[in-house]
């Protein structure tokens, strides 16, 4: 590693701005009731010392960069990541497969019922990313309100269970239903807004949700919530509290399964197919006769229908539920996803939904640095994959003339 | 009717106050195209340092006048300051990433502001100090307006003013419309186009700051939090107006104050937020581009 | 070649993520482990904070004097942000650490969560802040304990005073649209109606973190309201009275435990003179009291933030009943906590069936020369 002299004086200029830059919130620290000021003058030093170090380390990881850079560029442009250049070989795939589905299978006995458990939450939003993959990173549609449709899932069990004693099972696809309805709902007026015109209203809308189930007391019990909602049944035997939680991880298993399938075969369909088009460029999509309300519609309501689902599930893994937990904040950090995992990508989306909420769970080791530490990794990540952990592969249609020709010929 | 012209006035103050930080997401958007969520933090942060610098001057004894002029300018300063770092951090590396990928990063310098105020200050929340005194030729209509609303109205009036003509006729604001228009066109013409960007985030910054400090002292309290929701109404209310559109963020950030006065007045507090996003997906819908926003037609 | 380096680097990276996944096991259990959680971080964090600085001063007290039954306490401190999916996690998490006892959590809905996985376990709660009195009045949850009141221990004090001492017959009811504050308020406007000695001329809420206040202000103005009930915290109360207060309206305006805190002083100043409070009796004459404060001002260069004083009471409480339970064990320390009084900065105390504390005596204060006193 090579560091000149320039370098280091540069870092030096970094810690010298970082130092007056963090002066008054670092170092000041003011009671106005007492009239006392305190001087920490401490924290300047840990300040100059940490941004320097940091800065060090940036310039070196860019100076390693954009050497690879240059050998990259002579060598090929675009590569499949690791995992995808994996499971694309034939030697690797299935002791690969296996190995992984081996592990998620024997992860609840492996490890602790709080290990399994925040992998429930991580599964949770898997099925979330993809679901709103569809919108955001095939569609192209940037959504900053998912959040409603998945309260919209998890108060439609609340309620279905509160009012009618209907059951999990039967209140799974009511809720998923309801969300992609709701969908629908939103997708009509928001078909002729584009980009970030339509990043607000959603914003708005997820909002709006929220505020109902805040106020309208009479039919959602307003901010104190609905507790004692019942978790799913197995054919009507009695669990334990650790057999319920392992139950529910087995569940969002089989569910993560089942959206990874269905995503999977709708990204190459003709619907998939046009969803990128639109993505890509909506006025040649449209020329290309592309019913392009039929598909924003239906992008809407396939994604929130997933986001229905997972919602409850919510609901029935945590036994309650209030307008708190659907905050905006909810809705970035799904949308931080599907971005960190690289718009469109299933395995992306699957790896960054890992580690954005299991991120959180580890770093409880940094008690109060923890969010601290969550804003500076998302920063870092978007700074050093801005394209995403795993961009997605486009697939290639090749054309195969002995083939067709010999298609042609039976069709004559 | 007494009624009326107090709802009224209250919601312009409101307005007034979402304008001041609605201008600067409306600046940088106009510049490079990105939702600077961590925009409300920058808010957040001026109003901390004028707090801090405020109380530390009144501690040691100066008087009224001179604690408001430097709190301000020093607000002014350490604002800019973080906006300008921030560009530099987390969105002039993606400056050719994928169009979401800055927004994410925004996101993520807002978690980090606002938890490394958290951390350096307190969660409690602090009396910020009466910057703005109570005129006593206010005293007669002090039922109905307020000295420190007379001085929201009055800033924002005049910074808009002030902007609309910084950017109509100076060197820096004839580059940042030019650097609006297309980038690469501005490039061309031999205008910086790094330095633009940075003078929108300073400026951007600043007006923040001059919120945070006439904002904090209306409502005489600050903590860490305060920045998100602002940030959100004021982004909001720039998407109203048609963002980008300077004019449009003063218009956009008046309508949403006033909307949201008069649903607290004739209808409900409880849906006031309703109301206002209501209006939005209304206004949305008839000018899909908002009230003053060019309309945004593609050629092929 | 390469790609094949690739592939065996992740193999191995993936082991070692493996590796560190596994659980810590084998600790010793000769510790008592007292679980703190509660929002530490997020826009609630002003009131999980407090919590934890004031059991961290308990536990150092504690442990100095030799710990409880020969053994030191431990503390596990979890944030849930307050919110519910986090809580019912970081509950998992903590009785899979073998937590003894939990002081926590802060807020009614994640409370509420994670209280079926604590029982479960056999884990006793006690929290400093919770106040839904749905918590101990359903019966459901017999684990749980708390040393703060419930919404309607307020709520009615609080209209009773609006209405026979303060002679008032049209009151605006104001809440902050949180759980707590909703609460509170909506029991106050049943215990009005029910009275048929007043009038609510006004039920609504405000949007916590608004920038200005100035629109419902004038909407009470003009319901004519004699007096103001506000359900919620300080933070909201300080902006509504300070422009009541501007907009020169002079009118009582009663409030709540969240508001009965200090910084609502320090924050409202001299708008906050003539505010009523409900909070629990004589704390500031209480040496207890004085003590935990003064130890807060000490280890931490501040004063103490919400919850601050209750979370003490419940962390000296908890701790007692253990020692005179002997063991950790649930029964044991459920009738510890029923039957032995202890002193705290709240009050002596001790717990009735449900889990309410008995002892915290309630009062009606008035700000007074920057300070909450007893009204008589």
């Amino acid at each position: 590693m090579m560091m000149t002299v320039k370098e280091i004086k540069k870092s030096l200029l970094v810690s010298l701005w970082f130092v007056f830059l963090t002066f008054p919130i670092m170092v000041i620290k003011v009671n106005p009731i007492e009239r006392t000021v305190t001087w920490r003058w401490s924290n300047v030093l840990y300040v100059a010392v940490g941004s320097f170090v940091i800065s060090l380390l940036a310039k070196a990881w860019l100076v390693r960069k954009a050497r690879a850079a240059g050998r990259q560029q002579a060598a090929c442009q675009a590569r499949a990541s690791i995992l995808q250049e994996l499971l694309h070989r034939p030697g690797y795939r299935y002791p690969l497969i296996i190995m992984f589905s081996g592990l998620a299978l024997a992860f609840p006995h492996l490890f602790s019922t709080y290990q399994a458990n925040i992998m429930t939450t991580a599964l949770m939003y898997i099925v979330l990313g993809l679901g709103l993959n569809i919108v955001v990173g095939v569609a192209g549609l940037l959504d900053l309100g998912y959040v409603a449709f998945y309260a919209i899932g998890a108060y439609s069990y609340a309620l279905l269970n509160l009012n009618f004693h209907l059951g999990f099972w039967a209140a799974l696809p009511i809720g998923g239903l309801l969300a992609a309805l709701f969908g629908l709902l939103l997708g009509f007026p928001v078909l002729r807004l584009r980009g970030d015109y339509l990043a607000i209203v959603t914003l708005g809308f997820g909002e709006i949700i929220r505020l109902v189930l805040e106020n309208w007391n009479a039919f959602s019990k307003g901010p104190s919530g609905i507790s004692n909602i019942p978790r799913p049944g197995f054919f009507g035997l009695e669990m334990s509290l650790d057999h319920a939680m392992i139950y529910m991880y087995y569940l969002m298993i089989g569910l993560v399964l089942l959206t990874v399938f269905v995503v999977n075969r709708l990204q190459h369909s003709r619907l998939g197919r046009a969803w990128l088009a639109l993505r890509e460029d909506e006025i040649a999509c449209q020329a290309m006769g592309i019913d392009k309300t039929r598909i924003k519609l239906t992008a809407f309501a396939l994604g929130a229908f997933w986001a229905g689902l997972v919602g409850v599930i919510f609901a029935a893994k945590t036994t309650f539920v209030n307008p708190a937990s659907f905050t905006f904040l909810e809705s970035a950090i799904i949308l931080a996803i599907v971005v960190l995992g690289g718009m469109g990508s299933i395995v992306g989306v699957i790896c960054s939904a890992l580690i954005l909420t299991l991120l959180p769970e580890y770093l409880r080791a940094l008690s109060e640095y923890r969010m601290l530490a969550f804003g500076a990794i998302l920063v870092a990540m978007m700074i050093f994959k801005p394209e995403g952990l795993i961009a997605a592969v486009r697939r290639t249609y090749r054309f195969h003339e002995r083939k067709s020709v010999a298609a042609l010929q039976d069709d004559e | 009717m007494d009624y009326f012209i107090e709802l009224f006035l209250s919601g312009l103050t409101r307005g007034s106050i979402y304008a001041l930080i609605a201008l600067g997401y409306t600046m940088v958007y106009g510049i490079i195209g990105l939702i600077n969520f961590a925009h409300g933090e920058i808010y957040m942060i001026g109003a901390f340092t004028s707090f801090i610098v405020a109380t530390t001057l009144s501690i040691y004894g100066f008087p009224l006048a001179a604690i408001v002029v430097v709190a301000g300018v020093a607000a002014a300063i350490w604002s800019s300051a973080y906006g300008y770092t921030v560009e530099k951090i987390a969105y002039k590396p993606l400056r050719h990433a994928p169009r979401l990928a800055p927004l994410i990063s925004a996101i993520g310098m807002s978690i980090l502001l606002q938890n490394y105020v958290l951390l350096a200050q307190t969660s409690d929340f602090l009396a910020f100090p009466a910057l703005i005194p109570e005129f006593a030729f206010m005293e007669p209509v002090a039922h109905i307006i307020g000295s420190s609303d007379l001085v929201i109205l009055i800033t924002t009036a005049v910074v808009m003013l002030a902007l609309t003509l910084f950017i109509k006729f100076t060197r820096i604001g004839k580059a940042m419309r030019a650097t609006a228009q297309d980038r690469t066109m501005a490039l061309l013409v031999g205008i910086n186009v790094d330095r633009v960007i940075s003078a929108t985030f300073i400026l951007g910054s600043a007006l923040a700051a001059i919120g945070g400090l006439l904002i904090a002292s209306h409502i005489g309290q600050i903590n860490f939090a305060i920045g998100f929701i602002a940030g959100i109404k004021a982004f909001t209310a720039a998407v109203l107006g048609g963002i980008g559109s300077i004019p449009g963020a003063v218009l956009g950030s008046l309508v949403l104050g006033l909307t949201e006065s008069f649903a607290t007045g004739y209808v409900s507090s409880d849906y006031e937020d309703v109301f206002a996003f209501s209006l939005l997906v209304l206004i949305l819908i008839f000018k899909p581009s908002g009230l003053l926003g060019k309309a945004d037609t593609k050629k092929v | 070649m390469k790609s094949t380096m690739r592939i065996n680097f992740l193999v191995t990276a993936a082991a070692v993520v493996l590796a560190m996944m596994l659980p810590g096991t084998g600790m010793a259990g000769d510790t008592i482990k007292l679980g703190v959680a509660g929002a530490h971080s997020g826009d609630l964090a002003s009131y999980g904070l407090p919590t934890v600085n004031a059991a961290k001063l308990v536990v150092a007290e504690v442990n100095a004097k030799g710990g409880v039954n020969g053994k030191k306490v431990e503390l596990l401190i979890e944030d849930d942000t307050c919110k519910p999916e986090v809580a019912t996690n970081i509950a998992t998490k903590l009785v899979s650490q073998g937590v003894d006892v939990v002081l926590g959590h802060i807020c009614s809905g994640a409370t509420k969560s994670a209280l079926p996985i604590y029982k479960a376990a056999g884990v006793i709660l006690i929290s400093p802040s919770a106040t839904s009195p749905e918590l101990t009045q359903s019966g459901e949850y017999p684990n749980f304990f708390r040393t703060i009141a419930p919404d309607n221990m307020q709520a009615k004090p609080e209209v009773e005073f609006a209405l026979n001492v303060l002679g008032v017959k049209k009151i605006a009811v104001i809440h902050d649209k949180g759980d707590y504050g909703k609460g509170v308020a909506e029991l106050a406007k049943g215990f009005i109606e029910k009275s048929g000695k007043g009038e609510v001329v006004l039920f609504e809420g405000v949007t916590p973190g608004a920038v200005d206040y100035s629109a419902i202000v004038q909407k009470i103005k003009q319901s004519q309201a004699d007096a103001v009930i506000f359900g919620g915290y300080h933070p909201e109360a300080s902006k509504i009275v300070s422009m009541m207060r501007k907009k020169r309206m002079n009118i009582a305006f009663l409030s709540d435990d969240g508001v009965k805190d200090d910084t609502f002083i320090k924050v409202a100043g001299k708008d906050a003179e003539g505010v009523y409070a409900t909070g629990p009796k004589n704390n500031s004459k209480n040496p207890l009291s004085q003590a935990a404060v003064a130890a807060h001002k000490q280890a931490y260069n501040g004063d103490p933030g919400a919850f601050y004083e209750s979370a003490y009471a419940a962390s000296l409480a908890i701790l007692n009943a253990i020692g005179k339970a002997g063991s950790t064990e649930r029964a044991a320390v459920t009738k510890a906590l029923q039957t032995e009084r202890v002193d705290t900065p709240v009050g002596t105390i001790n717990f009735d069936a449900l889990g309410d504390a008995v002892g915290v005596g309630f009062a009606m204060y008035q700000v007074k020369n920057g300070q909450f006193i007893e009204v008589k």
